[in-house]
């Protein structure tokens, strides 16, 4: 008997398997990517005139040679115990600051041989041509790190929250701007305890 | 002959998989959507160093970015084996880059213009000189704002 009732049906019991081999393409190529690292900021190219006198004391000179070794303050240095000595620096507080006010929020040694203030206080890192990339930025990393250390106490003696947490939270696109208002004095306000005086200086040609 | 059959006790029904294709297309569509196709294929060994104090990238659309490192194994009989950079989807000089950066800058839409970030993806054995020299490069043209991509780990890891 010829059938004439409308074509036949499509068997559509295979569609699953159809779906379930494009899916299973799909989830094994998809990387999901969040690009972190860390923000720096370059010094401009026209830089003014007047050199600005720091004194040495504080400076805290952090070289990288040719083969990936610390030079820290003339002295070698292993970079495990980067991270403290530049809190140490920073923290130390051992003079008046930029407005002759005395750091009291400081806990440092207090020593007069150091830096005076944190707003005084400036990291110059220097590496060579030769460094590799890979060193360069465990140093950079421990000296944010040091950085973010201080802020962070500071924060949690201040508002009871960690600097770094705050900070993500204001940088987040998803939170509220009345949060973000909330926020931003307080990023400042620690931001300002602790500037990041970081210096990059041009690297010595060999 | 009764029109109500009575289901035999102790027979399980089938459970009814009709609905099966529409959930596999419902998580089909959503791996679609956040695919992102990478833009530029990679012609340079590109292994990151790992850093912990790190920050998240901007949105996409505010990211410009610079490769560099070792060409990969199948460019090194026509590029040798020193540290290279590449811009899009070839390789360039250092004073390339500037123009890159330029031209990439005039592409945006004018109100991201200011703030847009270099991301520099370098390979961890790279050596400094070529990144200070795309730095150099950097602030020639004002773009100031840089990140150094990272994976996220422990940072003495770098030193092995």
């Amino acid at each position: 008997m010829a059938r004439r009732g409308g074509a036949p049906e499509v068997n559509a019991g295979s569609m699953a398997d159809i779906a379930f081999l494009l899916l299973i393409f799909f989830l094994v190529t998809t990387t999901i990517e969040t690009d972190s690292g860390l923000d720096r900021k370059l010094p401009p190219m026209d830089t003014p005139e007047t050199d600005v006198i720091i004194k040495q004391k504080n400076i805290f000179t952090v070289e990288v040679n040719k083969n990936n070794q610390l030079l820290v303050e003339e002295e070698l240095m292993s970079l495990d115990q980067l991270r403290e000595a530049a809190k140490a620096f920073l923290d130390n507080g051992g003079g008046l600051g930029e407005d002759g006010e005395r750091c009291d929020y400081c806990q440092g040694a207090r020593d007069p041989g150091s830096s005076d203030h944190p707003n005084k206080a400036v990291i110059s890192l220097q590496n060579d041509r030769l460094t590799q990339y890979s060193t360069y930025i465990a140093v950079q990393n421990e000296l944010v790190g040091a950085y973010n250390d201080l802020r962070n106490r500071e924060a949690e003696r201040l508002y009871g929250q960690k600097f770094t947490e705050m900070d993500a939270t204001y940088l987040d696109p998803k939170t509220p701007e009345s949060v973000k208002d909330e926020l931003k004095p307080k990023i400042e306000r620690i931001q300002s305890m602790y500037p990041q005086k970081l210096s990059e200086a041009e690297p010595k040609s060999n | 002959m009764s029109k109500f059959k009575k289901k035999k006790e102790g027979d399980l029904p089938a459970v009814n998989t009709a609905s099966l294709p529409d959930i596999v297309f419902m998580l089909l569509f959503f791996f679609m959507t956040v695919t992102v196709m990478k833009d530029s294929s990679l012609m340079i060994k590109n292994e990151l160093p790992y850093a912990d104090q790190i920050q998240k990238l901007d949105k996409k659309d505010r990211v410009i970015y610079i490769y560099a490192g070792k060409p990969s194994e199948r460019y090194q009989s026509t590029y040798g084996s020193a540290a290279k950079i590449q811009l899009n989807d070839k390789f360039a000089d250092v004073s390339d880059v500037a123009s890159y950066i330029l031209a990439e800058r005039a592409k945006k839409r004018e109100e991201l213009q200011n703030v847009l970030t270099t991301a520099l993806k370098v390979d961890e054995e790279t050596n400094m000189g070529l990144v200070s020299d795309i730095k150099q490069e950097l602030r020639k043209v004002n773009a100031l704002k840089i990140n150094y991509t990272t994976r996220k780990g422990d940072a003495f890891r770098n030193m092995q």
